[in-house]
């Protein structure tokens, strides 16, 4: 791209830009169906099919053309996202309730793509786990460490009909993630290191997950390669998430969990790299995505490590989403030739 | 004043400056107590009972208020009158009231009440004051009645739950299940599902408002066309 002249055809359509998005997220897919199941699929693919199906309703209600919007591929984007936020063993029904009222409330009521001040796919996701905590925490455990493997057809069993297998309960497949287990022992006045023994802990953080967490950091580097996405949201957010954990870190290591830990725990890759980069949602000026990755590693730390839910990467990025006008307007470049607003009375 | 138009006072009230969709005031309480339909129509009835009261007391003594201090005298009529419906709540329907909580005190700093006095009742006779007051407070009633109706099908699947702390045991055979086996959707219960639906409500009301435009438009360009003919 950075050959273009101008009778270089611009290559970047929004089609072109989601395809490469979901390309990048694919490796990270695999190994997702490797660790935990093919479960995680069937989940991607209800919940493309109810974004696309909201998002023709929606388009045509809107008499927008169908073609053009349907297919530009965000609406695939939201959906494989919010997908891989909610356990791949979640009812049927909770992804498409959260990916129906990601693309109608957060994306088409506030004006379609482009328009939307929060980005759609957490506020599905944030709309679920304050709707349907109990079904949201129930994460699949790692194939090596479940006591016992339901098969695939099972498994649907359970999604699609809520029936369990006659000699198994569903305590038998989940499994407390790494970021939960490590809140709840720290309640029970365990140490650290004790905790961190568990077997579902390993090198980085947990088993599996550390390996899915590694392969959304390869998938967002791609991004960055492409140029689809800058550096400044991703590092902004990962340094100021390893900066907090590690002066708490620092300060207490046998209640605070290593910093490592925590950018390769929960949903701190997939969002550094693929929701807080989204771009109708994150500020345009370069100052501004520092300071809205930062703010959203800081609020994600402090909000999964004190706050009530498991995990804090959603609720932070909306938080920040919401700020993202106010950073807009705060961090205007200076135009050439003119004084910098700010310093405008105080230089005279 | 006998030119009172009755009827402007009540489409005033119930949809053109509907307290609850409209004029946006009062939406402290409009939001925090339509959870369920049985709140919100309970909390809804007591404010009507305190503005057409205080409309109707304000304007009695509008000719004796000094203009300096009205404010006050108003929300000192208003504390009276709540205080009144707050203490018969609680003796009457006590249940109601134990789940209404802080709301039924907070009427008294409802701007919906102090504004109606300020605006209508101290510059109209009695009996019109109270028709406004009445209206206004019928229009948030609705209001809270909707929005509690579409909180409480889509949180828990049920119309009327509730019903019995206002009318007492033998009321809960009419609470209507309208999706049987539901799991409640917690969002609609929750603040965001009461700015959410409020927002639906108010751009529902404007679609309403700009379908009823829209035709009746095409009629008065014909009949323009056909008087400029």
């Amino acid at each position: 791209m950075s050959m273009n002249s101008p009778l270089v055809a611009e290559q970047s359509t929004v089609s072109v830009i989601m395809l490469k998005v979901l390309g990048a997220l694919v490796p990270a897919i695999a190994v997702y169906v490797y660790f935990f199941g093919p479960a995680i699929l069937v989940s991607i693919t209800l919940a493309s099919v109810a974004a696309l199906a909201t998002e023709a309703a929606v388009l045509y209600l809107r008499r927008y053309p169908l073609r053009v919007y349907l297919l530009d591929g965000s609406a695939l984007v939201t959906a494989w996202l919010l997908a891989l936020s909610v356990p791949p063993m979640a009812p049927w029904w909770m992804v498409v309730v959260g990916t129906v009222f990601a693309i109608l409330v957060a994306k088409h009521l506030y004006g379609g793509l482009g328009n939307n001040l929060f980005n759609p796919a957490m506020v599905g996701f944030a709309a679920l786990m304050i709707s349907f905590p109990a079904h949201m925490t129930q994460w699949p455990a790692p194939e090596m460490l479940a006591q016992t493997h339901w098969s695939f057809t099972q498994q649907m069993d359970f999604v699609f009909g809520g029936m369990l297998p006659a000699d198994s309960k569903l305590d038998a497949v989940t499994m407390a993630t790494p970021l939960d287990a490590l809140k709840t022992q720290l309640h029970l006045d365990r140490e650290m290191t004790d905790i961190q023994s568990g077997k579902i802990f390993s090198t980085l953080s947990g088993k599996g997950t550390e390996i899915i967490a590694l392969l959304y950091l390869l998938g967002g580097l791609f991004l960055w390669q492409q140029r689809i996405i800058s550096w400044h949201i991703p590092l902004s957010f990962l340094a100021a998430m390893f900066g907090t954990a590690g002066l708490f870190y620092l300060f207490d290591s046998s209640q605070y969990a290593s910093p490592l830990f925590h950018i390769f725990a929960g949903g701190t890759m997939l969002g550094a790299f693929f929701i807080a980069t989204d771009y109708v949602t994150s500020p345009t000026t370069l100052l501004g995505k520092l300071i809205f990755g930062a703010g959203i590693g800081v609020c994600a730390y402090i909000i999964r490590v004190f706050g009530g839910y498991p995990d804090g990467v959603a609720f932070a990025v909306l938080f920040l989403n919401s700020a993202v006008p106010l950073i807009d307007a705060y961090t205007q470049p200076r135009v050439f030739g003119h004084a910098r607003k700010w310093f405008k009375g105080s230089k005279e | 004043m006998s030119d009172v138009n009755y009827k402007e006072i009540i489409w005033n009230g119930l949809w053109k400056n509907n307290a609850g969709i409209v004029t946006l005031l009062g939406l402290c309480p409009l939001l925090a107590v339509s959870t369920t339909v049985v709140n919100g129509v309970g909390l809804g009835l007591a404010t009507v009972l305190v503005m057409a009261f205080s409309n109707g007391i304000v304007s009695l003594a509008r000719n004796w208020i000094p203009r300096e201090i009205r404010i006050p005298v108003y929300i000192l009529i208003i504390a009276v009158l709540v205080t009144i419906i707050d203490l018969s709540m609680n003796a009457f329907v006590q249940p109601l009231y134990l789940v209404l909580g802080i709301f039924v005190p907070l009427i008294v700093v409802n701007c919906n009440v102090l504004g109606r006095a300020e605006a209508f009742a101290s510059k109209n006779p009695v009996f019109p004051s109270i028709v406004d007051g009445f209206m206004v407070g019928m229009g948030l009633t609705l209001i809270l009645a909707v929005l509690g109706g579409m909180r409480e099908i889509l949180g828990k699947g049920t119309l009327l739950s509730g019903i019995n702390l206002a009318f007492g045991e033998s009321a809960k055979a009419w609470v209507i299940t309208v999706i049987p086996d539901y799991h409640g959707f917690l969002l609609a219960v929750l603040p965001p599902g009461a700015f959410i639906g409020l927002g639906l409500l108010i751009a529902g009301k404007n679609w309403l408002d700009q379908r009823k435009a829209a035709r009746a438009e095409p009629l008065q360009t014909s009949q323009a066309a056909t008087a400029a003919a």
